[in-house]
């Protein structure tokens, strides 16, 4: 019963990572950018649903909604002035930029409103308790699933039944080709930014709901786990992030659960640099030669 | 521009203040600090910088006691405060401390508030041998570092693993807990402190320890530890942390379906830990605190009514609370040497015994620490409720 609860404490932590990994996939496919700032418009998304349920006054959804336009405009914000320019440079410039935008707008928040934690109303989503069989589910745990699993479906739909996803797929195979053929490659890379950077807000309020407190360094650990779910899954594949996001979160459950609590974040690293020496290409790659 | 005229005219008023305000203060201490009819009492407090709220709360408390003990003066003579601001940095209380040693000889000291500021006076108090006493530095390292006592250090507050032993105490007692777990924060001596401490006295009370479970600050998830903690059964948590995550970790717990109670330290005590865990999780748990203002004590009360005649109505915080027992400790030294000789007040201060203060009744023990009763603190929807005193 023990080993049961703890599958859903990791399942709930793990829907959390692949939101926030769907985002770190779909930008790799495309550019090949490992966007580093990724964790930190997960944590803007999370101030901004406060600040939507606490000073607007909203409830769940439109808070979460709000939250995800605000995070695809950033998003984009981020793209068009810091990676567009460098599009054609080495792919170090690039990551080194994406590590600089992070700090950015880590302090940059700081110096904004101050480091103090902030909390989220207790109320904003029921909490009942099920108990099954002397497993107590959370209601909240299960909303967050649900809420990962829709966003995720949707996400599945636009990438293979859309106009845009089409272009997305094409130019994450060959970007010069796909220009070739009348794509508009930078919208394109826009709209991915968009998508993923909308989920990162989703993910933001969701762990904001589950986890209460909320800071403006919240981003950096998450973001970082979320890199190692989409590398654990293969980078650039989504439903690998998806997978990996909730292997991660049950791997650390069970870490904890074997009483192991303060190696919970260094396992998920052993797992990163384990998963880079044997399968590179992650649990969903395809075995091709490519340099990372 | 105008700004800028204005703060140049600012600066040198407080300069030129500050300059009078020195040669009145040396003017007079050409007389050695026991003679005349006034006693100087050094004040070297964080009233300014990172930690100035407890450096004013503190000098708040102090100021209030000091004009309750000059009503009828000590022997006829009056306690007269000479401060400085150490401005929340240990060099800064270093030169305090030597400032108030020689150009002011002051008879005593009174600060700092924190431990790091506190210990940064030791060497120049015990060259000069001018008792010292913080009023809320909570280190054993102040009063006795490297084996060896400091001997003209005190202090008011009582010491870090201290509130590990009372909580031990408690849990037997009054929750009648036969076994206990303790979750610490492994990044936090604080926290590793209280409970070593409270592993010992559980112990040594015949309970039993059934889990060990440690996290680090800043973590979020607590429901994997604490689903493992549920199933050792305990009838009692020990928490000795901060608020951020002892507010997160009880909210899990109780959705994890862990309700028994919950125990912290001092640690605990800020607004935003009934913000994070919610009022309801609270229910059922409770800190050592060095004080309450709803405790029912009738010295406490009429403490509470005078700080709030003084202060517009507001309510008294421990640091206050401290402040105001320091003046206390210190004047009643004073009364007892029958001088205001530095080695004499040292000597009364050694020896106090049954001292009843606002925050207990102070016995000192030969470390310098005070032994004093703490206060449990309930939380009952989310407000700090008076449970109970504890003697260790």
């Amino acid at each position: 019963m023990e080993l049961i609860q703890q599958l859903i404490n990791g399942i709930s932590l793990g829907s959390i990572y692949a939101l926030i990994a769907l985002g770190y996939t779909m930008v790799y496919g495309i550019v090949k950018l490992i966007n580093f700032a990724h964790g930190d418009v997960f944590m803007v998304g999370s101030f901004v649903g406060f600040y939507s349920i606490t000073v607007l006054d909203l409830s769940f959804i439109p808070a979460l909604l709000i939250s995800m336009t605000v995070c695809a405009l950033f998003g984009v914000l981020i793209e068009r002035i810091a990676y567009k320019p460098l599009r054609n440079a080495t792919r170090i410039a690039a990551l080194i930029t994406a590590i600089g935008v992070s700090l950015l707008i880590e302090y940059g928040f700081i110096y904004l409103r101050g480091a103090q934690p902030e909390a989220y109303p207790n109320d904003v989503l029921p909490t009942e308790k099920f108990n099954i069989f002397g497993v107590s589910i959370n209601s909240q745990s299960v909303l967050i699933f649900g809420v990962a699993v829709v966003l995720m479906i949707i996400l599945q739909i636009i990438v293979h039944k859309s106009k845009i996803g089409k272009a997305m797929r094409a130019v994450s195979f060959d970007a010069d080709a796909a220009k070739l053929m009348g794509i508009n490659v930078d919208n394109t890379i826009s709209a991915t930014f968009a998508i993923g950077s909308a989920l990162a807000g989703a993910a933001g309020v969701i762990f904001g709901i589950y986890y209460i407190k909320i800071e403006p360094l919240m981003g950096v650990l998450p973001g970082l786990k979320a890199f190692v779910a989409a590398v654990l899954g293969g980078i650039g594949i989504i439903p690998g992030a998806m997978v990996g996001g909730l292997l991660l979160g049950v791997i650390e459950a069970l870490v904890s659960a074997a009483g192991y609590s303060l190696w919970r974040d260094a396992v998920a690293f052993v797992v990163l640099i384990l998963i880079l020496i044997f399968m590179p290409q992650g649990l969903f790659g395809k075995n091709k030669k490519e340099k990372v | 521009m105008k700004k800028k005229k204005l703060a140049g005219a600012f600066l040198s008023l407080t300069l030129a203040a500050g300059v009078l305000a020195g040669c009145s203060g040396s003017g007079s201490s050409e007389k050695s600090s026991g003679d005349g009819d006034t006693i100087k009492i050094g004040v070297n407090l964080e009233l300014s910088g990172g930690v100035a709220s407890y450096g004013q709360s503190i000098a708040e408390g102090l100021e209030l006691a000091t004009a309750e003990i000059n009503k009828e003066g000590i022997d006829g003579k009056k306690i007269k405060l000479i401060k400085v601001d150490n401005k929340s940095e240990a060099s800064e209380a270093t030169s305090g401390a030597i400032k108030l040693t020689s150009q002011d000889q002051v008879a005593a000291i009174v600060g700092a508030a924190t431990s790091t500021n506190s210990i940064a006076q030791v060497q120049i108090a015990q060259d000069n041998k001018v008792p010292v006493i913080s009023p809320s530095g909570t280190s054993p390292e102040i009063t006795f570092s490297k084996d060896k006592l400091n001997d003209y250090i005190f202090r008011t507050s009582f010491i870090d693993p201290f509130q590990g032993t009372v909580a031990a105490n408690f849990a037997t007692k009054e929750i009648k807990a036969k076994s206990a777990a303790i979750y610490i924060d492994s990044a936090s001596d604080y926290s590793k402190g209280l409970a070593a401490a409270f592993k010992e006295q559980f112990e040594k009370n015949g309970g039993k320890i059934v889990a060990e479970e440690a996290y680090i600050a800043k973590d979020t998830d607590f429901r994997s530890t604490l689903t493992r903690l549920k199933s050792a059964k305990p009838d009692f948590i020990f928490l000795p942390g901060y608020y951020e995550e002892a507010g997160l970790i009880v909210k899990q717990a109780r959705e994890t379906g862990l309700d028994v109670p919950f125990m912290g330290g001092d640690g605990w005590d800020s607004p935003k830990l009934v913000e994070i865990a919610g009022a309801k999780a609270l229910n059922n748990t409770f800190i050592t605190n060095h004080y309450s203002s709803g405790d029912p004590d009738e010295k406490i009360q009429n403490f509470v009514s005078a700080f709030k005649a003084k202060y517009k109505d507001k309510s008294p915080d421990a640091f206050n609370a401290l402040g105001y027992d320091t003046g206390y400790f210190l004047a009643d030294a004073i009364k007892r040497a029958g001088s205001a000789d530095s080695e004499k007040i040292k000597e009364a201060l050694e020896k106090t015994a049954d001292l009843e203060l606002v925050t207990g009744t102070f016995t000192l023990d030969e470390k310098h620490n005070p032994i004093k009763s703490a206060t449990i603190l309930e939380f009952k929807e989310g407000k700090q409720v008076f449970n109970t005193k504890i003697n260790p």
